[in-house]
C-alpha cells in the first residue's frame, strides 16, 4: 500500500500524517509540491497546515502549485485522494470539491476535540468502520463550510456529506456546529466517493495514551480498503 | 499599463469580519452605520499597452485565482 503525503510551504501536519500512515501498513513517501510528478500511489494525501500563509484565500495558492496538475489527473483517475484541514481547503480551491471554507462564524480559531457523525459507509473511507460516531480533533480558522443553495441540494442527493459535528450521541444539530459550517459539514467526498476532504484530523487521534483511537479505526479501514 | 481589481463577498454570503467592524464602529458612536463588508482590492501591473488586452486578461486572472466565485464577485476598475 502506497501512499504520498505532498509538503507544501507552511504544511505542518505532514509528518504527522506520515506517521499515522506508516503506524498503519502505509509505504508513505514525501513529495515536495514543487514536483511535476507523482510516484506511484495508491492514495494521494493533502496535509493540514498553512500552506503559501493562507495569503490570498486558504488553499488558493497551492491550489494551482506544480504538483496540483498531477493529482488532479491521480483524482481524475479514480485514485483515492484525501485533504484534510488545509488539504481540504486546497481541494476546494482546485475544484475537486465543491464549495469553499470560510472564516468561522465567531471569528476565532478553534482548537479542540469534537465528534463527527459518519455520514455515508459506501466508499473507501468509511466503509467498514464499526462505529457510527468518531472522536477527532480540530484546529482552525477558516473551517466554515459554505456553497450555494443548488450546489448543497446537489451534494445531499449524491451522498456527498462525509462526516457532520454532532454529539456524542450523534445529534448533528446546530448547538454542535463549532465553526458555523452549513448543515454542520465537517468533511465532504466528490460524486464517485474517491476524494475526500476534511477539517477533523485523524491523524491526531491514533494514540491512546496521547488523545484517543478514533483515528486508528479510520486508517485501519483505509489500509484494508485499498 | 496598471489594473485595478477589488473583490467583494457576493450579496447574502455571510461576512463575520464586516459585522464585527459594523459593531465597532457602532460602539464607537457611529450609530448611523448599517451595515460594513469587508473586500479586497489589487493593484495589477500588467506589460501590455492595449486596455482591453490587459482587461480581459486580468478578468481571466479573476475568474481563475483572485476571486473564489462561490462566495466571491469582481470588479475591474
Amino acid at each position: 500500500m502506497k501512499s504520498s503525503v505532498i509538503i507544501f510551504p507552511g504544511s505542518n501536519c505532514d509528518r504527522d500524517m506520515d506517521v499515522a500512515l506508516k503506524k498503519f501498513g502505509f509505504k508513505n513517501q514525501m513529495v515536495w509540491h514543487n514536483d511535476a510528478e507523482i510516484p506511484k500511489s495508491d492514495m494521494i494525501v493533502l496535509p493540514g497546515g498553512f500552506s503559501y500563509g493562507d495569503y490570498l484565500r486558504c488553499g488558493s495558492i497551492a491550489g494551482k502549485s506544480r504538483i496540483i496538475k498531477s493529482v488532479i489527473n491521480f483524482a481524475n483517475s479514480g485514485g483515492l485522494v484525501l485533504g484534510i484541514c488545509n488539504g481540504f481547503q486546497i481541494l476546494t480551491e482546485t475544484g475537486l470539491l465543491p464549495g469553499i471554507l470560510q472564516q468561522n462564524k465567531y471569528l476565532n480559531f478553534i482548537c479542540t476535540n469534537v465528534f463527527v457523525k459518519i455520514k455515508n459507509k459506501e466508499n473507501k473511507f468509511f466503509n467498514r468502520i464499526n462505529k457510527e460516531v468518531l472522536e477527532l480533533h480540530i484546529a482552525h480558522n477558516e473551517g466554515n463550510y459554505f456553497c450555494s443553495n443548488d450546489e448543497l441540494k446537489l451534494i445531499e442527493d449524491n451522498g456527498q456529506i462525509a462526516v457532520t459535528y454532532c454529539d456524542e450521541k450523534g445529534n448533528d444539530d446546530e448547538y454542535n456546529n463549532p465553526n458555523g459550517a452549513i448543515k454542520n459539514i465537517a468533511g465532504i467526498f466528490n460524486k464517485d466517493k474517491n476524494i475526500l476532504g476534511m477539517m477533523p484530523h485523524p491523524e491526531r487521534m491514533i494514540d491512546p495514551f496521547l488523545s484517543g483511537e478514533d483515528g486508528s479505526l479510520f486508517f485501519e479501514n483505509l489500509v484494508g480498503s485499498l | 499599463m496598471k489594473v485595478k481589481v477589488i473583490v467583494t463577498l457576493k450579496n447574502g454570503v455571510l461576512d463575520p469580519q464586516g459585522k464585527a467592524i459594523q459593531q465597532t464602529l457602532n460602539g464607537m458612536t457611529f450609530d448611523n452605520v448599517s451595515e460594513v463588508r469587508q473586500g479586497k482590492y489589487f493593484d495589477i501591473e500588467v506589460n501590455e499597452s492595449d486596455e482591453s488586452k490587459a482587461k480581459s486578461q486580468v478578468e481571466e486572472m479573476c475568474k481563475k485565482l483572485l476571486a473564489n466565485l462561490v462566495i466571491e464577485d469582481f470588479k475591474i476598475l
